[in-house]
């Protein structure tokens, strides 16, 4: 059984089938929808005329594959010992397995005065009202400049709304993102007549159910008809909590995605887990391509298996032409060696003291940078140290270096 | 049967690379395998219409640039998420120096 029908739970679902399980399979979500992908929710595909769902299964799919998906309800309590979960609905099913896929939310704004016009990013649902909002000639306060909160800036761009991103910190992208990049995306926000405000704190917020003003820090006020906040996400933790298991910064698992539970896993956005390829280090992502790798790997190891997550964390951003992909995590490194690529694109390539390439950063037009990340993204598998004279270097190809 | 046209000279794709190719308003991918054989494919991914040719071939795998989604090109099967519709793959042959592609 699995709980939480995101990208996760969606894909280890199909992934026990996939592996020749033939027992019972559940899938338990508090979503009206099918599993689906929420990275187009923040971006240009918003930005049609009536956007559509991107359901990673249909119906029929589950049927022929006798996945059994409850949506709708939500898993209320996990009762270890009787291997029984209680659901919104008042029902109880049992399980022999169990896969926690919960995900994450928003991070609340701490901050009174919030009302109907400040809202938060993470389901379709949340998407479509956000879009109701984008239109021409509506003004637009997006609170944090991380990933969500720039790329929907991006859209409302699109739409023609005017666009102010207000940031607590220095810079826009502060966390994982090396300066050299995020300064690229500022100026290409900036460039599309967006407002960054950074280094700002809100002082006040009042928002009346028609239009939300955001007194700065300094003083200065931000009014807008709608106020999107986009200050992080929180794992979803407390069913797991309840049930007695461990929590930190997620539910805690170890490389094989167990909980202290052996029949109970955790897997995606809610789990925090050590990352091989960093020595163990504790981790946990908010990643799409995670989400599938784990729900993947879960899905393995229930029906027995014991592998291990190996896998180097990956991410990419699109904001209007430029695509960002991020292989490894740059905080990881000491030193940075850059790489120019055609059409104005760049890798900054992230060392460990001991010249051990731990990261990788890309910025450019399209898929410009994306074969070099994926190359690089092998080589901090295979804990590579490249000369960084060939990482510098246009004209040494990374293959070559994989080969080495 | 439709005709062959030309795609490109043999010595343009690296061994285990990949080249756009655009004809009468379609676009597809040819291939180079490791062990000097020429393929050829739709070329966009079947999850968001992406040009596969900005990809990374491996063996005989193409995997897409955009979110990693992976397709045999031999064959065109998609090989695991976020790709589940497989590519179409379109006959080739290499004459005098030149790689041909039969659009049909
Ligand atoms: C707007 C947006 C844009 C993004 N863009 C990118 C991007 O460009 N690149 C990238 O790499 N990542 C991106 N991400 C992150 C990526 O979408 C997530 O990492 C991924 O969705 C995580 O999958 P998950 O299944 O772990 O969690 P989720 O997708 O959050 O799914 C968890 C599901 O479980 C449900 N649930 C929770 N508790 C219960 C319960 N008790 N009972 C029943 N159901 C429950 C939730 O409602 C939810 O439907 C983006 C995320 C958002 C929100
Ligand atoms: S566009 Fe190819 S995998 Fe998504």
């Amino acid at each position: 059984m699995v709980i939480g029908a995101g990208e996760c739970g969606g894909r280890a679902a199909l992934a026990l089938r996939d592996l020749g399980f033939e027992g019972p399979v559940t899938l338990v979500g508090d979503e009206p929808h099918l599993p689906y992908e929420r990275p187009p929710l923040s971006k240009e595909a918003m930005t049609g005329e009536a956007p559509a769902i991107k359901a990673i299964a249909t119906d029929a799919l589950f049927a022929e594959r006798a996945i059994r998906h409850i949506h709708s309800v939500r898993a209320v309590a996990i009762d270890r010992a009787a291997h029984v979960v209680q659901l919104s609905d008042g029902s109880s099913l049992p399980y022999e397995k169990l896969l926690l896929a919960t995900g994450s939310v928003p991070r609340k704004l701490p901050m009174p005065g919030l009302g109907g016009r400040c809202v938060y990013l993470r389901t379709f649902n949340d998407a479509l009202a956000i879009r109701a909002h984008l239109s021409a000639g509506n003004r637009v306060a997006i609170i944090g400049g991380g990933f969500i909160g720039l790329e929907l800036a991006a859209a409302a761009r699109k739409l023609g709304a005017a666009v102010t991103v207000i940031e607590a910190q220095p810079r826009i992208l502060m966390r994982g993102v090396p300066a050299e990049i995020a300064e690229i995306i500022h100026k290409a926000h900036e460039a599309e007549g967006v407002a960054i405000r950074t280094g700002q704190g809100i002082a006040a917020i009042d928002d009346d159910g028609k239009e939300v003003g955001i007194t700065l820090a300094d003083g200065q006020r931000v009014v807008a008809d709608l106020a999107v906040i986009g200050i992080g996400a929180v794992p979803v933790t407390a069913l797991a909590a309840e049930a007695g298991l461990a929590i930190d910064n997620g539910i805690a698992v170890d490389e094989q995605l167990r909980t202290a539970d052996p029949d109970i896993f955790a897997a995606g956005d809610c789990c925090s887990f050590p990352l091989a390829v960093y020595g163990g280090r504790r981790v946990r992502l908010e990643a799409w391509r995670n989400a599938q790798e784990q729900g993947a790997l879960a899905a393995k190891n229930i029906l027995g298996g014991e592998e291990v997550h190996a896998a180097v964390p990956w991410f990419w951003s699109d904001q209007y032409g430029l695509t960002l992909q991020i292989a490894g995590l740059s905080d990881e490194g000491r030193s940075i060696v850059r790489r120019d690529l055609d059409d104005g694109a760049f890798i900054l390539f992230h060392l460990a003291e001991d010249g051990r390439l731990v990261a990788a950063s890309g910025i450019g037009p399209g898929n410009a940078v994306a074969r070099d990340i994926r190359l690089a993204e092998m080589l901090i598998a295979k804990r590579a140290s490249p000369a960084p004279e060939a990482l510098g270097s246009q004209a040494v190809k990374l293959k070559s270096l994989l080969a080495a | 049967m439709s005709d062959w046209v030309e795609a490109c000279a043999a010595g343009d794709i690296d061994e285990e690379d990949v080249m756009r190719f655009d004809h009468a308003g379609r676009t597809f991918a040819i291939y180079r395998s490791p062990d000097d054989e020429y393929f050829a494919t739709d070329g966009l991914c079947t999850h968001e219409k992406v040009h596969l040719a900005d990809g990374l071939v491996m063996d005989d795998i193409i995997e897409c640039p955009k979110h990693n989604g992976r397709f045999n090109y031999k064959t065109g099967d998609a090989r695991g998420a976020p790709v589940c519709v497989s590519l179409r793959t379109y006959p080739v042959k290499v004459n005098a120096g030149k790689v041909l592609v039969q659009v049909g």
